[in-house]
Parts: structure tokens; C-alpha cells; sequence
């Protein structure tokens, strides 16, 4: 089949391949064969190459996939593949998107968990079935691995839009009971790059391979962003 | 649902849009079924239906948008946009047969 | 709120569209009616704030327009709608 792969960087182009194709064959298995057999100057990334690490994403026929768990079977188009990078990332080269920008706003929303106990305390108890412990759950298992962000349609007209990813683990971490400042989260998520420029496309919900909802989280924060800047708080 | 979401987006341009001409021509008073007259041309019925059509899909992606956000979250949720589809074509059969 | 208003209001021009409609026909209706009156200019005033709010995002993602203009832009676009709304309903209402 033809595959055609994106080379070089932003003002680079699409270069064809020809690539046999065989039974349960993936799109990493395509690339992984171009660059071993056809062009070993062909950069790209992968790690795991069994769906668990995220690092094969690549825009596949014009969607964002891990290319380990896309069978060319099920997204191949009229026996053609189009590769290309992550979109709404810098190039750096041919497949592989520049991931600084993701985490910069990751951690711009407040990414990481503060907690205000000390290792003399106690554990904190959460019951697993708490309303609080299910949201958290459903948003926690994100890899970063960036597919979300690049189906964003609001990250590509809004630079400064911190992003579905982003979002989704502020909110995981704004409902922690633990958190030592939680006003401190939803202002660093409130604002015209905050969650509220989400429009609900609900394009990250459809691609995550994770199977997270990005746009529950994020109304999530809508609500609480409101109630706070109600309450005067903000 | 990010279609939805975009004829969310242009119908609202277009309604804004019109908005000027619609409060213009109800304060024209009197003179009104001079206005009203020209409205007869099939050509401006036809924008009517198109903008009552308008009105409603907004309005269902309006509420498809208010009922992620201010409610739970549920999986029927995703079925909004359906919801948003079914209620702007019946606005515009309503209206097409009342013309 | 707006939402029952539209509701209210694509109901209302459905029927009164029925048959055609001549400019005597709609001031019978509405003139002197303190009910429509108190009806319609809730939702004239809630679309005037409402429209501006709608249309900052798309002035911000489409169109590239930022900061203080853009805003500025915005209320008077507000001000001209609730204007010339007001104006239509004094003109039908009263």
C-alpha cells in the first residue's frame, strides 16, 4: 500500500512509500518497516509498542492515534496511509512533535498534587466508593500522551488555551480533599485560557485511548470555577 | 459532537447578525406593511424558515451545552446532539407549515 | 432564562405567522398589552447581553481580535442591540 509520510519541519513535506501489508499489521509496524527497510533517516518515537506508554502517537489519516494499537486494517483509506506528527505541537522532525508546550501548560494548571500533611502524620482515608474518590478515578489514569491536545480544535485557534489534558488533571486534583490550596487550582484554570474555553467539541473524549473524558473534567471545573467566582472567592 | 458544536457556533454569527435588521424593521412602526410586503417574495420566506431553523438549532445546542456542565455527568449526555437535531427540525416543520 | 424565552417566543411567531400577517394585524395584538411588554423586553435585554458574550470567543479564535478593542467592541455592539430593541418594543407595545 502507499504510505505517505510527513519529512522534515513545519516547511517540510509529504514523501510516498510503498509497504507490503500483512495480517494484524499496525501503523508502528509500517513506520517501524520504512525506517528499517526503506529510509533509515526517518525519525520517530515509540517505547512499548503494546498501548501502554503513549509515545507512538501520530496523526493517522487525519486523526490522532497511538500508532502501536492502530490496525492499518481498520484506518487504512483506499489502501493509503497519510503520517504525519501530532498536530498543535512544533515539529522537531519528520514524525516526532515537540512536547513542551503540553507539559509548559500542564503544569500552568496546577499538574501536580500538594498535599499538607508530613510522613509523622497519619494516612489520609478516602473510601474508594466516595463521590470524590470516582471523580478522581476517572480521570487519573492519563499518560500524557498527547492525542487529546492534538484533536483540540479550541488548542488550534487559541495558543494559549491550556488544553485537554491539562484541564482533566487539574480537576483530578481540585476535588482532592488533600490538596492544601484549592482556590489556588481553579484560579490557575479560570481566565480566558482556562476551562471555560472549552467548547464542548468533545473531539478528546472521541480520541482518547484511555477512554477518559477530558469534558467531563473540565465541566467539572466550569462548575466550580462559577460557584467560586459567585462566592467571591476568586 | 464538535459538529454540533460548530452549527452551534455559525448559527449563533448568523442570528447575531441578523439581530440589527430584525429590531430595525419591528421599529419601523406603521410604515411596517411596506416591510411586510417585501417579506411576501418567496426569496425572503424562504430566509424566514432558514432563520427560524436557525434559532432552534441554537437554542438545541444551547441546552446541550447547558445540560454537560450543569449537570452530572451521565453517558445519555452524548446523545444531546441528537436531542439538539431533532428539536430544530421540528421548529423549522412547524414553521414551514404555518407559512 | 433564554432558553424559555426562545421557546416562548418561536411558539408565538408560529402561530401568529399562521395565515400571513399585515402590520395592523401584529399592533392589534401588541399594543397596550402590559404582558408582552414585560415579556419581551426581558428577552430583548437578555439577548443584548447575551449575543456579545456568544461572539467574544469567535472574535478570539476566528478572527484574532484580543484585548480592550475587542471588548470595547462588544458593549457597544450590546448597547446597539438593547437600543434599537427597546426602540421596536416601544414602537409595538406602547
Amino acid at each position: 500500500m502507499k504510505v505517505s509520510v510527513w519529512r522534515g519541519g513545519a516547511d517540510g513535506s509529504l514523501q510516498s512509500f510503498e509497504v507490503p501489508r500483512y495480517a494484524s499489521q499496525t501503523v508502528l509496524d509500517v513506520v517501524t518497516h520504512i525506517q528499517r527497510k526503506l529510509d533509515p533517516t526517518l525519525a520517530y518515537r515509540y517505547a512499548c509498542r503494546v498501548g501502554m506508554c503513549g509515545s507512538c502517537a501520530m496523526t493517522v489519516n487525519g486523526v490522532p492515534r497511538w500508532t502501536c494499537r492502530a490496525h492499518v486494517d481498520k484506518v487504512v483509506q483506499k489502501n493509503e496511509l497519510t503520517i504525519r506528527p501530532l498536530r498543535n505541537l512544533p515539529i522537531i522532525r519528520d514524525l516526532v512533535a515537540d512536547m513542551r508546550t503540553f507539559f509548559d501548560k500542564w503544569e500552568r494548571a496546577g499538574g501536580h498534587f500538594e498535599g499538607t500533611t508530613t510522613k509523622a502524620e497519619d494516612f489520609a482515608r478516602i473510601a474508594p466508593d466516595s463521590a470524590e474518590r470516582k471523580a478522581i478515578d476517572a480521570g487519573t489514569e492519563c499518560i500524557g500522551c498527547g492525542v487529546c491536545y492534538a484533536a483540540c480544535d479550541v488548542v488550534s485557534w487559541n495558543p494559549d488555551y491550556l488544553g485537554p489534558a491539562a484541564l482533566n488533571r487539574a480537576w483530578t486534583l481540585a476535588v482532592d480533599s488533600r490538596d492544601a490550596n484549592p482556590l489556588q487550582r481553579l484560579r490557575a484554570v479560570a481566565g480566558d485560557a482556562g476551562c471555560h474555553a472549552c467548547h464542548t467539541h468533545m473531539s478528546c473524549t472521541e480520541r482518547c485511548p484511555k477512554h477518559i473524558s477530558p469534558t467531563a473534567s473540565i465541566a467539572g471545573l466550569k462548575r466550580a470555577v462559577a460557584k467560586a467566582a459567585m462566592e467571591g472567592k476568586l | 459532537m464538535k459538529h454540533v458544536a460548530l452549527i452551534h457556533r455559525l448559527s449563533g454569527i448568523a442570528l447575531a447578525l441578523f439581530l440589527p435588521l430584525h429590531f430595525w424593521a419591528l421599529g419601523q412602526g406603521l410604515e411596517m406593511d411596506a416591510f411586510l410586503r417585501w417579506t411576501e417574495q418567496p426569496l425572503v420566506k424562504l430566509a424566514e424558515w432558514g432563520l427560524v431553523v436557525l434559532l432552534a438549532a441554537h437554542l438545541g445546542g444551547g441546552l446541550r451545552v447547558l445540560a454537560i456542565e450543569l449537570l452530572d455527568w451521565h453517558e445519555w449526555q452524548k446523545s444531546l446532539a441528537a436531542v439538539a437535531a431533532a428539536l430544530m427540525l421540528a421548529a423549522g416543520l412547524a414553521f414551514a407549515l404555518a407559512l | 432564562m433564554l432558553a424559555v424565552c426562545v421557546i416562548v417566543h418561536l411558539a408565538t411567531i408560529v402561530y401568529a405567522v399562521r395565515g400571513g400577517l399585515t402590520a395592523a394585524e401584529i399592533f392589534a395584538r401588541t399594543r397596550g398589552s402590559v404582558a408582552w411588554l414585560a415579556f419581551y423586553s426581558v428577552f430583548v435585554l437578555t439577548v443584548a447581553v447575551h449575543a456579545p458574550i456568544g461572539l467574544r470567543p469567535v472574535m478570539t479564535e476566528w478572527l484574532g481580535w484580543r484585548g480592550r478593542t475587542r471588548d470595547t467592541f462588544l458593549f457597544a455592539f450590546a448597547a446597539l442591540l438593547a437600543w434599537m430593541g427597546m426602540r421596536a418594543i416601544l414602537v409595538l407595545f406602547v
